[in-house]
């Protein structure tokens, strides 16, 4: 066992935890917070992605022990009270799910996406921001696989939210880092 | 209108059934056999009973009670015979999951092992003709001389395709809590397609009366088939709980989803068409080979599409059967027409270059009258009509059937194309729907498990009451709800949609509430041969020097009756087809002959499509009036996304390259073999 204090969506939780236990478990059976979800708990579907300290992560691979002092976002904590988060609201518009088990990781994992600088490997020049295309957010999303099949809807919604313009600002209030 | 329940899925707020709260909750962990056949010689719980959290430890050496009816992949811990690697054969309860992992290393099973076998091969000297096929389809049917229609025929094709295991994987893994009440009242939060037959199954398990289990199952994440049965994770939550006396949570992992939540079979397909010189069919021969376990026969339908789809006055379609020692095999998504379209579909594109035609005009050619081993007449058929459509928004006219002539690049790119049908059935169902708060209240234990059946039962009630959709709520995905068939074999908005609308006309007769039961009305759906039909078109890429496949382009058409919601039908069809794209390119279950069991168990091996696979997915329909069906006039959208898919891309891969792959999925080493 060990001691932890984590905030999580902005709420501090101080928490002795099984020393097994991984960050995707105390969220969701220790602070009830099931939206982020698991799928694989290997690190090999992104259900449970998260933001840590503004950075996207599958919470399943990180043991919550080692969490402390981190600064979490989850699903929930995308937006404030009662109000949708760009994204949550291109995914609703663009029906960018099904089941909705993905969701919650594609959300969190196309906000960090959206705040994150520098070439992917479809870029062509690796020598200047590329611009957010389908064929780059196709490549930045495939961490987070979706058996429903609702990747189209899904590039769509991202790309709503990009092309609206101040994607980067967006993901900036959300994760706290700057791209 | 959105998906009525898209609020809570973006925001984290929708439960799943692993996601309630209980007071008290404890842990349980499916114990997995480490032999593929043989018994439990031995169970030594002393050590682990010792462990800090443990609670309880449920297996063989004391067989907790069950009903003698609960059926063998749900009789947990009765027997000591071991069916296949991976049965579930000890279940261990503690405070947390750390506490009842750490146990789980420590559990001492020995097994008295026998050889096993795990290969379907088309020798195999244990095949044999089922009874029928599932659900219920004559193993058998010959109609005509396929003889003489093969011997008379001016161009004939005789290939044998194969399709590998494959598994449903929905991102959801099955999980469930029970909860019993002080009174022996079972409550179980399952994740499961079909509330009511998930209570009865349980029920009969455990051998209590259905009136004494309730199922709850709002929200599902997904299932494509792998949660349409009751699935042994229920049971153990409900021994376990009943052996804590606390509520009991159970999540299989990944890796034992692979193992105890069905699977597609692998197939072995012999294709025999025979054509005169204009490409009419003289006779179709579909042999198909398949296997189930030991302890459950589960006989897929894969020949049962070429009963339907085409014009041949000799037809004969055959299936046989091998009893593995492998885990059972289940309904993924489009059970039968699946992997049976994969072959007969690519067979028709193998006719139609040794006839000469165009692969389109093939089809059209052998449109029939009639549904070709029934006879019967067709509710509507609109195969032609999605053919032709797709043809002129793929842009197919221009191309030039020969192969391995287009480059760009690195690439050679070729174009296929292939047919999708999938029945347009309905089950019994009861619903009810009360003027309630100003407005309406329509319950059904119906199930959402992504389809959107909230949202398309939402609009049909709305509908028939003649009201605004916000004025209506349904309440759907609980067992406590008028009883309804299950979220499979593309029948639920159809079954739910005809309840959903006779219990509207009933409560609009008397004002505050009305009830309905379809049973009577179901049972009037002879008559007619109703299948829902489609044509997908692809676009691959193929990069002889990598073997890398890629998929540009696909389209879908298909004529289902009439769409209820445009968006989300876009969805499910887009869904198949995606789905479909997986199984062209990448799903395959590994058998480990060796140690006899499943190999590549988890998501790293086993291959999914991911988002960089997708590019281009498009589906769309044509105009389709049914009056044969429902009150909708619908034909259900579930499956057909995924039939043809594979067969489209695997003749776009022919065009482009030059080489036929009869067996999925299409690797790179097989286009470099
Ligand atoms: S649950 Fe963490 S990546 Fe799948
Ligand atoms: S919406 Fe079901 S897995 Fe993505």
């Amino acid at each position: 066992m060990g001691d932890v204090t984590v905030r999580v969506n902005g709420t501090p939780h101080s928490l002795d935890v099984d020393s097994r236990m991984s960050l995707l478990d105390l969220l969701r059976e220790r602070l009830g917070l099931t939206g982020t979800k698991k799928g694989c708990d290997h690190g090999q579907c992104g259900a449970c992605t998260v933001l840590i300290d503004g950075r996207r992560a599958v919470s399943c691979l990180a043991l919550a022990v080692a969490q402390d002092g981190a600064d979490v976002t989850t699903v929930e904590g995308l937006a404030a009270d009662g109000a949708l988060h760009p994204l949550q609201a291109a995914f609703i518009e663009r029906d960018a799910f099904q089941c909705g088990y993905c969701t919650p990781g594609q959300l969190c994992s196309a906000a960090g996406m959206l705040g994150e600088a520098g070439p992917s490997v479809v870029t062509e020049d690796l020598t200047a921001d590329p611009p957010l295309s389908a064929a780059e957010i196709r490549e930045r999303m495939s961490g987070n696989l979706c058996r429903c099949g609702a990747y189209v809807n899904i590039v769509a919604a991202i790309g709503d939210v990009a092309a609206a313009g101040g994607a980067a600002d967006m993901a900036t209030a959300v994760t706290g880092t700057a791209r | 209108m959105n998906r009525i329940e898209g609020r809570d899925k973006v925001t984290g707020r929708a439960r799943y059934a692993y996601e309630y709260p209980a007071d008290g909750v404890a842990y349980a962990y499916a114990v997995q056999s480490g032999v593929a056949r043989g018994r439990i010689a031995s169970v030594d719980a002393l050590g682990v009973l010792a462990m800090p959290g443990v609670l309880a430890v449920l297996s063989c050496a004391e067989p907790p009670a069950l009903s003698a009816d609960a059926s063998p992949e749900l009789a947990l811990f009765q027997t000591r015979d071991v069916a296949y690697r991976g049965q579930i054969v000890a279940g261990i309860v503690a405070e947390t999951l750390e506490a009842a992992r750490a146990a789980e290393r420590e559990l001492r099973i020995s097994y008295e092992a026998e050889p096993h076998d795990v290969r379907l091969r088309p020798d195999h000297p244990g095949l044999y003709a089922p009874d029928k096929v599932n659900p219920n389809f004559p193993t058998d049917t010959e109609k005509g001389d396929v003889n003489a229609g093969l011997a008379a025929a001016a161009v004939s094709i005789d290939a044998t395709y194969a399709t590998p295991t494959q598994h449903n994987n929905p991102m959801e893994p099955h999980a469930a809590m029970a909860v019993w009440d002080a009174g022996g009242a079972l409550t179980v939060y399952d994740s499961t397609q079909g509330a009511s037959a998930d209570r009865d199954m349980i029920a009969a398990a455990l051998g209590l009366a259905p009136e004494r289990v309730r199922v709850v199952s709002p929200h599902v994440g997904g299932g494509f088939g792998s949660k349409g049965t009751t699935r042994p994770h229920a049971i153990l939550a409900a021994l376990a709980a009943r052996a804590a006396g606390r509520p009991v949570k159970v999540a299989l992992t990944r890796q034992q989803m692979f193992d105890v939540t069905g699977y597609r079979t692998p197939t072995i397909q012999r294709l025999r068409l025979g054509a005169d010189p204009e490409g009419r069919l003289t006779a179709l021969v579909h042999d198909v080979i398949e296997q189930s376990s030991t302890l459950v026969e589960f006989a897929e339908q894969t020949a049962t599409p070429s009963r339907v789809m085409y014009a041949a006055p000799a037809l004969r379609t055959t299936h046989r059967l091998v009893r593995l020692d492998v885990p059972t095999p289940s309904w993924m998504r489009a059970p039968g027409e699946c992997p049976g379209m994969f072959a007969l579909e690519s067979a028709m594109d193998e006719l139609a270059i040794a006839a000469g035609l165009d692969p389109v005009e093939l089809r059209v050619r052998n449109e029939p009258d009639t549904e070709p081993e029934s006879g019967l007449p067709f509710s509507s058929r609109n195969l032609v009509g999605c053919l032709r459509e797709g043809a002129r928004r793929f842009g197919w006219d221009h191309r030039d059937p020969r192969p391995g002539l287009r480059q760009e690049g690195r690439w050679l790119i070729g174009t296929g194309m292939a047919a999708s049908t999938y029945p347009a059935r309905r089950r019994p169902s009861q619903a009810t729907a009360a003027t309630a708060d100003g407005g309406f209240v329509v319950r059904i234990a119906a199930a959402d498990i992504g389809t959107g059946a909230r949202t398309a039962l939402t609009r049909i009630a709305a509908q028939a009451l003649d009201t605004s959709a916000d004025r209506v709520r349904v309440e759907l995905g609980d067992s406590a709800l008028p009883t309804a068939s299950l979220a499979g074999g593309s029948m639920g908005t159809s079954s739910w949609g005809s309840a959903v609308v006779k219990a509207c006309e009933a409560m609009l007769k008397d004002g505050h509430s009305g009830r309905a039961d379809t049973t009577e009305d179901v049972k009037g759906d002879t008559g007619f041969a109703r299948h829902a039909f489609g044509a997908q078109f692809a676009e691959v890429w193929v990069d002889p020097a990598t073997g890398e496949v890629r998929v540009p382009r696909l389209l879908g058409v298909f004529a289902v009756g009439r769409v209820i919601d445009e968006t989300l039908a876009r969805s499910q069809l887009i869904g198949g087809m995606t789905m479909g794209l997986g199984m062209a390119l990448m799903e395959e279950t590994e058998m480990d002959e060796e140690a006899g069991g499943f190999l590549n168990r988890d998501l790293a091996q086993y291959h999914v499509a991911a988002c960089a696979d997708v590019q281009d997915i498009d589906a769309m329909w044509i105009d389709e009036e049914d009056g044969h069906l429902n009150p909708m006039g619908a034909k259900g959208i579930g499956e057909i996304g995924i039939v043809g898919t594979a067969a489209a891309v695997a003749n776009a891969v022919y065009h482009a390259t030059g080489r036929r792959i009869r067996d999925l999925p299409i690797t790179p080493a097989k286009i470099l073999d």
